[in-house]
């Protein structure tokens, strides 16, 4: 039936999107978290930049040090970033669909000349476009601050990493807006629907990070007589372990911010003949070394996403 | 006259239970036409497969000459809906919340906010329009339901049970502006339990049942054919059975025992002074005659007889 349908299915895809994005911005709800998030940013960068002047070292890329480096007991901006960036993705799309039933909006808004798919896909990137700006918002200040405080402004190179920096933290976000996403139009009750991204976010956050490795070491168990046991154990944990958003992010923004990063997983000595330790590698270089976790994520987007619009295009609207 | 709306052989199943089983509607370019029923009786679900908000099990919809199915989006410009239980964007404003439909529908701003302005003065509330829809009683929100669809310029308002929860002054209030809009030359479907207002503001009936319908028509011939009589007449009176003398009297169709000594009698005429003068000269004594005319209540009662009301909507 819908492949006879006409019409376009992005009318009022734009009018869904501004007015979704301008609703995140005048919430308090997005302001709270915006709030925490610039806060904790600017406090890492802040003791980070304490910790930069306190070692002056001759590095190429000091302005990068400043997403990167952590002062006790402060965690480094970059992971700061990795921790915060689900729950504010989360605050904008925990409610997206089951929001508008619990509101009695939908049937009115669907009986304007709309197709639903406008209206998730709508929802979604009013979401995106919010997050961007604040991610971008967030990018500038710091490197403002680093301008600032450091007295030294970034080179060319710094700011493509940074920007590349920038745009894997969006795909990111991206994803956890998706599984908040998906949430709200499985679950019917927006507080449960909260709560279920809630956990997705700890587990993978927290305690995903545990159970590989032992997730890994009871499938394949060490043989103290075969060392390549030892080597598939980590492989496999270091796999398992890349299910989890949080790690893909983290390997992604280590290479780009960090560019002597050469590998993510296990390097034999053989493997590192002649290369000279530490020297940095060309940011095509970087950047094709973490495009596989780049693309995971992007496939994980695409996934939750289409899980979402199937549920939603299924839904009776007067459940 | 021409129908804008036909429907045949409508069926809308949810699992294995029929909500719509079969219905065929003809509605013609500016009526006002009601649907009536019990809860969960697929009032509802026929106006969500007029808008093609869900897509029939089998059966043919045509709404001003479009498949709702296939061009859902040329029906919804030109239809304007009012569902149960109306929710607007509780943080934003009256002017807002109908700004945003209104781009959704299409509208340039310039003349969206003509036609808001115009709206809101009709329906009354432009003196608060600036305020934020969380403040509104529930009879506002369903006027601003009634405004959006004045700001689409609808050719077809369906309003979904448009009076239910409303105290009687607002109920009257959004009676008047149907009205109005019917006025108009614009073609209303209503749907509601409320059977009172639907005698008095709608053209034909159609009484829904399992998914059916069971009746269809003009108010005045519904009560003639369900009830047998236009008329009702209650007797109270003593030493005479009433139904023995009443019998083989001309335009009483039935005489119902209600308790002891009093009767109920449909007629179609006010039969009065003839119940009297038969009671009298059988030797009863009159104590009381009321008449009234009978109306939708009853044909609705007297239909659904026996019917179990708890269906879950």
């Amino acid at each position: 039936m819908t492949s006879r349908r006409e019409g376009s299915p992005f009318s009022g895809l734009a009018t869904i999107a501004l007015k979704e994005a301008a609703d995140h911005m005048n919430s308090a709800r997005i302001h709270l978290v915006m709030l925490l998030v610039i806060l904790t940013a600017i406090g890492s960068v802040y003791a980070a930049i304490g910790q930069i002047k306190a070692t002056t070292g001759e590095d190429q890329f000091l302005f990068l040090r400043l997403f990167t480096t952590a002062q006790q007991p402060l965690p480094s901006f970059v992971s700061f970033l990795g921790f915060l960036v689900p729950l504010v993705a989360i605050a904008l799309g925990f409610d997206a669909i089951n929001g508008e039933y619990s509101r009695r909006t939908l049937s009115r808004i669907l009986s304007q000349p709309i197709y639903r798919d406008a209206l998730l896909t709508g929802k979604f990137l009013g979401g995106l476009l919010v997050i961007a700006i604040c991610l971008l918002a967030l990018w500038l200040l710091v490197t403002g601050l680093g301008i600032l405080l450091l007295g030294l402004p970034p080179s060319g190179e710094e700011i493509a990493r940074g920007l590349a920096f920038l745009l894997s933290t969006f795909i990111y976000a991206g994803v956890w807006l998706a599984v908040a996403m998906a949430f709200s139009t499985l679950v019917k009750s927006p507080a449960t629907s909260a709560l279920c991204a809630l956990t997705v976010w700890l587990v993978f956050t927290v305690f995903w990070p545990m159970l590989a490795p032992l997730i890994a070491g009871a499938i394949v168990p060490i043989d103290p007589l075969d060392p390549m046991t030892a080597i598939h154990q980590i492989d496999l944990g270091q796999a398992i372990a890349r299910v989890s958003p949080n790690v893909l992010y983290g390997e992604a923004t280590l290479a780009m911010l960090n560019p002597a990063t050469r590998s993510l997983g296990l390097l034999f000595a053989s493997q590192m003949n002649g290369a000279v330790m530490g020297a940095p590698l060309p940011l095509s270089l970087s950047i094709a070394l973490v495009w596989p976790q780049i693309a995971g994520m992007i496939a994980a987007v695409l996934v939750l996403f289409t899980i979402a619009y199937v549920s939603f295009q299924r839904q009776e609207i007067r459940a | 006259m021409s129908p804008v709306i036909e429907t045949s052989g409508l069926v809308k199943r949810y699992g294995r239970f029929p909500a719509v089983d079969g219905i065929d509607l003809t509605i013609e370019k500016g009526e006002v036409f009601g649907l009536l029923g019990p809860n969960g009786s697929g009032k509802t679900t026929t106006i969500l497969l007029l808008l093609g908000l869900t897509e029939p099990t089998a059966g043919t919809i045509k709404v001003l000459g479009l498949d709702p199915l296939r061009q859902p989006l040329a029906v919804k410009r030109r239809v304007g809906y009012l569902p149960d239980q109306i929710g607007f964007y509780d943080h934003l404003t009256a002017r807002e919340n109908l700004a945003y439909t209104a781009r959704l529908t299409g509208l340039v701003s310039t003349d969206a906010e003509k036609r808001i302005a115009a709206a809101l003065e009709r329906v009354r509330l432009a003196d608060v329009r600036d305020k934020r829809v969380a403040t509104y009683s529930r009879g506002m929100r369903q006027r601003l339901g009634l405004a959006e669809v004045l700001v689409k310029q609808a050719e077809i308002a369906i309003l979904d049970e448009p009076t239910s929860g409303l105290d009687p002054q607002s109920t009257q209030e959004l009676l008047d502006q149907i009205r109005e809009l019917a006025g108009e030359g614009v073609t209303i479907v209503l749907s509601s339990h409320l059977l009172g207002m639907m005698q008095t503001i709608c053209d034909r009936v159609a009484l829904f049942r399992k998914g059916r319908i069971g009746l269809i028509g003009k108010v005045a011939e519904l009560t003639g054919n369900v009830l047998g009589g236009t008329h009702v007449v209650e007797v109270e009176a003593s030493g005479a059975d009433l139904a023995a003398v009443l019998n083989g009297a001309p335009h009483i169709s039935t005489v119902t025992p209600l308790k002891a000594g009093h009767w109920r009698v449909d007629t179609d005429d006010d039969v009065r002074a003839d119940i009297a003068r038969r009671v009298v000269s059988a030797g009863g004594a009159l104590h009381a005659m009321t008449i009234r005319q009978s109306g939708l209540d009853e044909v609705y009662v007297r239909f659904f007889e026996g019917e179990n009301h708890d269906v879950a909507a």
